[in-house]
C-alpha cells in the first residue's frame, strides 16, 4: 500500500486511512457503551427532601448527588454515571456502575445518608505546616469535636469583603451554624488558633478541607466564620456544596435496581452486530437483483450511510444499548426506502416514455414529496419517544433520528451525486 | 389496470379477522405485563442442567419471599419473578441458591418499585396519545393543498386508524404469546409498538401522496375511488419492496440476534407486515369509503 496515495484498510469495528502519506486510525470498537451491552449495576435512589425547605430542595439534591458521585468513585470503576432527576414533585438521583456485579455491596456503599463531622488534631499528633499532606492521608491524626453536620445550617460561597485585604475580592466558604452550633464552633476555634480543623465528609478518611484558625477568633466568633484560600469560584462552589450535603442529609431509598450481567450484553452486541452486517448484506444484493447498477450505487450509499452513523455515534457520543442498536438498523431500512422510492419512480417514468436520463432526473425530484413526508412523520414519532420515554426508549429515538437525517443526506444527495458523475449513463442519454 | 378497490370491504373483513382473536385474548387474559410496569423483582439464573422449579421456589418461599412465577428460557437459563425485594438481600438469596444448585450462575436481578412502575405506564400512554395526535396534525398540514372537495383532515384520520389497527394486532398477539409462551410486555414492546406506528403512518403517507398528485393529474371525469385504485396500485411495487428490505434487516436479527430483543424484533416484524397490509388495504380503502359517503351526502 506503500506506493498508492490513498490506503484503506478495514478491520472488524475499525479502519485503518493512508492518504497522501498521512495516517488516520480510528478504531471504531470503542464505542461508548451502554450499561446492557457493558454490564453493571444500576440504582434509582429516591431522595426524601421532606425534611428540607421548599427553596433549600435543589441545593440539597445536588450534594447529595456529590456526596454519592464521592462514593461511587472510591470503588475505582471506569466511567460511572451519577445524575438527578424530577419525576412530579419526587427528587431522584439514577446511579450507573459499570463492571459491577455486587448490588448489595453498592447499595450498602452509597445508600448511607452523607454525614459531616468537625474534627481537631489530637494533642499528641503535633502540627506543623510542613506535614500537611500527612493530615490530609492520615485519619488516626484527627479525633471527633462532637460538632457535626446536625449543627450546621448551610454554607455559602461569598467574595472577601473590602477590609479583608489579604482574601479582597477572592471567593470565600461561608459556614452558617445553628445557635448552638456557633457557640459549640466558638469555643473549638478558641482552643485550636493556628491550628486546622478538619471537615470530614462520610468517614472516608480524606478531608473535605481543613482551614486553618486564625488568631483573630482567638476571643471566638464575632461573625459567621469564613473558609478563606486559594479558591477560584468553581472550587470554592465544589466545597460549598459538599459542606452542605452534611448540612443537609438528604436519606435515600432505593427504588429501582437492576444488575446486568456483562457475559449477557457482550454476547448479544456481538450477535446483533454480526446479524445486521448479514442484513444489510441482504438489502444490498436485494437492491442490485432488482434495480441492476442502480442497486450497487444504492449499495455504495448504504456502506457511506453506515460508516457516517457510526461516526455520529461516537461524535456525539450516543450511549450504545441494545435498543439503541435496534433503532439503528431500523434507520437502515428507512435509508433504503429512500432509494426505493427514487428508484421505483424512475422505472415509472421510464414506462412514460422518458429517456432514461431525464427519468432519473424527475425521480429524484418527483419522490422527493413522498420522501420528506414519511420522514418527518418518523422524525415526529422519534422526537415524542425521545420527550416522554424512558433510558432505554430514549436511546432508540435519538439513534432512529440521527440515522433517518443521515440516511435523507446518503440516499438523496449521495446517491444522486454519484449518478451525476458517474458514466454509467453517459452513452445511455438517447436509449 | 387491476381493480384493486373492488374486494375494499373484504380487505377490511380480513383486517377485522386477523384482530378479533387477538382481542379476545386481550379480554379474556390480558397482557403479560413485566416488572417494568407492574414493579417486582426478576432474577435470572443459569444452572449447569435442566432443573425442578419447585426446588427454586423452594428456596425463595423459606427466605419469605413471594415467587409470581419461575420462567424456564432457553438453555438452561430460569427467570424467577417475585414482589419487590429489597436490594440488600441479594447475597443472601445467592447464598441459598447456591446451597441447593451449586454451581448456578446469576445473570441478573432486577427490583422495580411499585411507584416508577406506574410511572412507566402512564408515560407509555402519553407517548402514544402525543405520537398520534403529532401525526394526524402533521398528515393534516401536509395534505392541506388537496383540491375541493376532498378533506385533508379525512387523509389524516385514515392513516391514524390504519396505524391503530396495527398497534392493536401487535398487542393482541403479544397478549396470546403471554398467556400460552409467557412473553412479557415490557419497555422495548412499548417501543417496537411505537416503531410500528412511525413506519405504517411512513408507508400510508406515500400512499396518500401519490392519490394528491394523482388527484391534480388525472381527468376530472375519473371519481376518487378510480384514482385511489390506480395510485394504490402505482404504489404496489415500492411498499413491498420497502418492506421487503426492512423485513430481511429484521428477520437477520430475528435469527441470529441475542436473546435479549428477540421478542422486540418479532413484535417489529409482525408489526412492518402489518402496516404495510394496512397502508394499502386499510387507510385507502377506508378513505374511498369515507370520500364516497361525504360526495353521497352533498348529492
Amino acid at each position: 500500500m506503500n506506493n498508492s496515495l490513498i490506503g484503506l484498510e478495514t478491520t472488524i469495528g475499525g479502519y485503518n486511512l493512508e492518504l497522501f502519506g498521512g495516517k488516520f486510525k480510528k478504531d471504531l470498537r470503542d464505542f461508548k457503551k451502554g450499561l446492557d451491552l457493558k454490564g453493571g449495576i444500576r440504582i434509582v435512589l429516591e431522595a426524601d427532601v421532606s425534611n428540607i425547605e421548599l427553596g433549600e430542595r435543589e441545593n440539597a439534591l445536588e450534594s447529595a448527588k456529590n456526596v454519592i458521585a464521592r462514593r461511587v468513585d472510591l470503588l475505582g470503576v471506569t466511567e460511572p454515571y451519577v445524575a438527578t432527576t424530577k419525576s412530579g414533585d419526587q427528587y431522584r438521583i439514577l446511579v450507573e456502575i459499570p463492571g459491577l456485579d455486587n448490588v448489595t455491596d453498592a447499595v450498602n456503599l452509597i445508600g448511607r445518608t452523607a454525614q459531616l463531622t468537625f474534627k481537631q488534631i489530637k494533642p499528641d499528633s503535633g502540627w506543623s505546616e510542613d506535614r500537611i499532606p500527612e493530615f490530609y492521608t492520615n485519619p488516626d491524626l484527627w479525633e471527633p469535636t462532637g460538632i457535626t453536620g446536625a449543627d450546621l445550617k448551610g454554607a455559602e460561597v461569598i467574595v472577601a469583603s473590602q477590609t479583608d485585604i489579604q482574601n479582597q475580592g477572592r471567593p470565600q466558604i461561608k459556614l452558617i451554624f445553628s445557635n448552638e452550633g456557633r457557640e459549640k464552633f466558638s469555643e473549638l476555634a478558641k482552643k485550636n488558633v493556628n491550628k486546622p480543623i478538619g471537615l470530614f465528609l462520610d468517614e472516608t478518611g480524606v478531608p473535605l478541607s481543613m482551614p486553618i484558625v486564625s488568631p483573630d477568633l482567638a476571643q471566638g466568633l464575632t461573625d459567621d466564620p469564613v473558609i478563606s484560600g486559594d479558591f477560584d469560584f468553581e472550587s470554592a462552589k465544589s466545597l460549598s456544596i459538599q459542606i452542605r450535603a452534611g448540612a443537609l442529609p438528604v436519606p435515600v431509598k432505593v427504588l429501582e435496581q437492576e444488575t446486568i450481567g456483562a457475559t449477557l450484553g457482550a454476547e448479544s452486541v456481538q450477535k446483533s452486530f454480526f446479524a445486521a452486517g448479514v442484513g444489510l448484506l441482504l438489502v444490498v444484493l436485494f437492491l442490485i437483483f432488482r434495480y441492476g447498477r442502480l442497486g450497487v450505487l444504492a449499495g455504495v450509499a448504504l456502506f457511506i450511510y453506515s460508516v457516517l452513523t457510526l461516526a455520529i455515534f461516537k461524535l456525539v457520543p450516543v450511549v450504545l444499548t441494545l435498543p439503541g442498536i435496534a433503532g439503528f438498523i431500523l434507520s437502515i431500512g428507512m435509508a433504503t426506502d429512500a432509494n426505493v422510492l427514487v428508484f421505483e419512480r424512475v422505472k415509472e417514468e421510464i414506462f412514460w416514455g422518458k429517456p432514461k436520463n431525464l427519468a432519473i432526473h424527475l425521480g429524484f425530484d418527483r419522490a422527493w414529496n413522498s420522501i420528506k413526508d414519511s420522514n418527518i412523520s418518523s422524525l415526529i414519532t422519534s422526537f415524542i419517544l425521545f420527550q416522554f420515554g424512558s433510558g432505554p426508549v430514549k436511546g432508540f429515538a435519538l439513534t432512529l433520528a440521527i440515522g433517518i437525517a443521515v440516511s435523507l443526506f446518503s440516499s438523496i444527495f449521495v446517491v444522486r451525486t454519484f449518478i451525476e458523475f458517474s458514466s454509467i449513463w453517459g452513452g445511455k442519454k438517447n436509449a | 389496470m387491476r381493480n384493486l378497490m373492488k374486494y375494499k370491504i373484504w380487505y377490511l373483513a380480513f383486517s377485522a379477522l386477523t384482530i378479533i382473536p387477538g382481542v379476545i385474548a386481550l379480554i379474556i387474559w390480558g397482557l403479560n405485563m413485566a416488572v417494568d410496569f407492574t414493579g417486582g423483582s426478576v432474577f435470572r439464573y443459569e444452572f449447569e442442567s435442566t432443573i425442578n422449579t419447585e426446588d427454586l421456589r423452594k428456596v425463595y418461599s423459606e427466605k419469605n419471599i413471594e415467587v409470581e412465577a419461575v420462567v424456564p428460557e432457553s438453555g438452561n437459563k430460569y427467570s424467577v419473578r417475585t414482589k419487590p425485594v429489597d436490594p440488600q438481600r441479594n447475597n443472601e438469596i445467592k447464598d441459598a441458591v447456591s446451597v441447593v444448585f451449586p454451581n448456578a450462575e446469576q445473570l441478573s436481578f432486577e427490583t422495580v418499585g411499585p411507584s416508577i412502575g406506574a410511572e412507566t405506564t402512564r408515560s407509555a400512554f402519553v407517548a402514544l396519545s402525543w405520537a398520534v395526535v403529532g401525526i394526524m396534525a402533521y398528515i393534516a398540514f401536509a395534505f392541506r393543498n388537496i383540491p375541493k372537495p376532498y378533506s385533508s383532515f379525512r387523509f389524516g384520520v385514515s392513516a391514524v386508524i390504519a396505524m391503530l389497527h396495527d398497534a392493536l394486532l401487535l398487542i393482541g398477539l403479544f397478549a396470546i404469546l403471554g398467556h400460552f409462551k409467557n412473553v412479557e410486555v415490557d419497555g422495548l414492546f412499548i417501543t417496537a409498538v411505537l416503531t410500528v406506528l412511525g413506519f405504517s403512518v411512513h408507508d400510508t403517507i406515500v400512499v396518500f401522496d401519490r392519490i394528491r398528485e394523482n388527484l391534480g393529474k388525472l381527468p376530472k371525469t375519473m371519481n376518487f375511488e378510480d384514482v385511489t385504485n390506480y395510485s394504490v396500485a402505482e404504489t404496489l411495487s415500492r411498499s413491498v419492496a420497502t418492506s421487503l428490505t426492512v423485513i430481511f434487516t429484521l428477520s437477520a436479527l430475528f435469527v441470529l440476534g441475542g436473546d435479549t430483543i428477540k421478542m422486540f424484533v418479532l413484535a417489529m416484524l409482525v408489526g412492518i407486515i402489518s402496516g404495510t397490509y394496512s397502508s394499502i388495504f386499510n387507510a385507502a380503502p377506508i378513505l374511498v369509503l369515507w370520500e364516497n359517503h361525504a360526495a353521497k351526502k352533498k348529492k
